[in-house]
């Protein structure tokens, strides 16, 4: 059996819908959403290389690299922001970030 | 791809000179102020910071002149579109007003932060070294041909606006402000993402010229374009901060400090408005019927929700965040509009609308000093009583954002009003009208504040010299560009019809 360039299409879109529904639905923990975003921009990854193939073009894997590159930088960053926010809070319980309202 | 094919001289890197020389500064800054005394550092790291941008303004001008020059004036108008980097950079008109408009106001944004942020031991070597990274990030956005380098500068600014917001490491609220900053943002990042993988499945290119050829042809009505669009429109609404997208945006203003909040608000938004011009307008102008309509809905609700929600404000900076996302709803009317006159005018809108908000947070920061904020619409009490000249440029802010007649705002609405009926869309433009008049209500508070009741805090001004010299020429130029407008309406039409 084939593997077709739409069973690479479903499957990034069930895990880009999973990663939408991780950070809307999560109650729990930051952690969550960061892994979350994560599997946001993988899924996105994988689009791109299924249509890079499709295309017989490199111009897609080229866009996974710096995608990757800056997922890297960006959950740095995250990361960063968590360990600060730990230290106000003592929490990183997404019920306990209210503060800020209206 | 072939590699002999690639051609060194094609990448054409004089084009980025810019860039390239702000990038050099910042490192050179970057290093150098650990050498730097602490009780000379602050005044060093301004004058380096200003110098550097100011220089990078200058280069620019400088680049957008065609080589051969014929007379000095017309060359500084008319600049031809250079491609370099094998295409994914471009430097065009409006690449060029954007960037010199952009740099002045990250130039004034660090001029107006430096008390604030001193007297708070936050005017440190990293705030430049962000404010100046995210400076480069949207240089890189408006002059991007490239959907990878359209999101590099997004992400080089927007990571460096997240670590600004956190730069008070102490405050709860503001790491707050920066973990919701950032998770929206990074969802933002995704959807925009997401739908460019759609762009690229449906078109085979990520150059924006080649999608441009290939959407406005044959696949202009492909389903994959379409499903790619809705994310890309999603995305982009996101980072401007448009209702249903906007929940980030009140909760960043208010937790960020104020000078944080002074740079999100101000400078990001004329890059944001470019990237929106490189994508919708440059890309996708093929599929202007698909995202006409969704604007249409962004811009109905941001108008709506920003001017309800604004009127019930206690806080000012809530307040002001409220009046952005109305605002982003005006500038998405020029847009959506879908024509050159329609892209101008929301040009012209975001141009003077950052001008118009550099001096409103500018006298919130003027009214702040150490461990008091000037954060609530109530501190503006009795300004007129404390300081009438003051009173008066926060009075020209007020009725600029208002849109009242001889003030900037007014011409900005006037023109977006404009382009969009002549889209053919008279209902929204009634709608429109009917939105700025609720709008009025809560900046003509702030005026009456200021001017009828009694000040509840008598403490003297204090801000440095040319903090009052920068702050007095921004509000007055928001009165003097509302008394003549046309020059700058004039150039920002020729910035986008020379860029298509």
């Amino acid at each position: 059996m084939m593997i077709t360039l739409s069973d690479y299409l479903v499957l990034s879109a069930v895990l880009f819908a999973i990663s939408v529904a991780g950070i809307f639905l999560n109650r729990k923990n930051i952690i969550v959403l960061l892994m979350s975003i994560e599997l946001m921009l993988l899924a996105v990854n994988m689009n791109f290389i299924a249509f890079s193939h499709h295309w017989g073009n490199l111009a897609g894997q080229v866009m996974v690299f710096f995608i990757l590159t800056v997922a890297a930088a960006e959950s740095a960053i995250g990361l960063a922001i968590l360990v600060i926010l730990f230290r106000n809070l003592r929490s990183i319980n997404v019920d306990d970030i209210g503060t800020l309202k209206g | 791809m072939n590699p002999a094919q690639i051609n060194v001289s094609s990448f054409n890197i004089s084009l980025a000179i810019p860039e390239i020389f702000l990038l050099t500064a910042l490192l050179a800054i970057m290093v150098a102020h650990l050498f730097w005394t602490p009780q000379r550092q602050e005044a060093r790291l301004l004058f380096a910071s200003v110098a550097t941008l100011l220089a990078t303004v200058v280069l620019v001008v400088l680049k957008a002149m065609p080589v051969p020059s014929g007379s000095v004036i017309e060359t500084v108008v008319i600049t031809p579109i250079q491609y370099g980097f094998s295409n994914m950079f471009v430097v065009d008109q409006m690449a060029t007003l954007l960037k010199i408009a952009l740099l002045i106001a990250v130039a004034v944004v660090i001029i107006y932060s430096r008390s604030y942020l001193a007297t708070r031991k936050l005017f440190s070597g990293e705030f430049i070294c962000l404010i100046l990274f995210a400076t480069l990030g949207m240089m890189v956005m408006v002059s991007a041909n490239h959907f990878v380098t359209l999101y590099l500068g997004l992400e080089l600014l927007a990571l460096s606006s997240y670590a600004l917001v956190a730069l008070n490491r102490d405050s709860a609220r503001s790491t707050e402000a920066a973990m919701k900053y950032f998770i929206l943002g990074a969802l933002a990042s995704g959807l925009l993402l997401y739908g460019i993988s759609m762009v690229y499945g449906a078109t085979g290119s990520l150059d924006v010229s080649k999608v441009a050829a290939i959407v406005s042809g044959s696949r202009a009505n492909d389903p994959l374009l379409t499903f790619g669009l809705v994310f890309i429109v999603a995305g982009l609404a996101f980072k401007l901060g448009a209702v249903p997208f906007h929940m980030w945006v009140p909760d960043v203003y208010d937790g960020a400090p104020t000078a944080i909040t002074l740079f999100i608000a101000s400078a990001p938004k004329i890059a944001a408005f470019g990237f929106v011009i490189r994508i919708l307008a440059h890309a996708l102008a093929g599929a202007t019927e698909d995202w006409q309509g969704m604007l249409i809905i962004l811009a109905v609700l941001s108008m709506a929700i920003g001017n309800i929600v604004a009127i019930s404000q206690t806080s000012m900076k809530r307040m002001l965040a409220y009046s952005t996302i109305s605002h982003m709803g005006f500038l998405l009317l020029g847009i959506l509009a879908g024509t050159n006159n329609g892209y101008a005018s929301a040009m012209f809108y975001i141009v003077t609308y950052t001008l118009t908000t550099l001096a409103a947070f500018g006298i919130m920061l003027l009214l702040s000093r150490d461990g008091f904020e000037a954060d609530k619409i109530d501190d503006f009490k009795g300004l007129n009583q404390r300081s009438p000249f003051h009173a008066l440029l926060m009075l020209f802010v007020m009725f600029s954002m208002a849109g009242i007649p001889v003030f900037v705002g007014f011409w900005a609405k006037l023109s977006v009003l404009e382009a969009a009926l002549n889209a053919g869309l008279p209902w929204l433009v009634v709608f429109s009208v009917l939105m700025s008049v609720i709008g009025a209500f809560y900046y003509l508070r702030v005026v009456k504040v200021m001017y009828f009741d009694k000040p509840t805090d008598t403490a003297p001004l204090v801000a440095p010299f040319e903090m009052r010299a920068v702050l007095a020429v921004n509000a007055f130029a928001v009165l003097a560009l509302g008394l003549v407008p046309g020059a700058l309406m004039t150039a920002c039409l020729n910035a986008i019809q020379r860029s298509f």
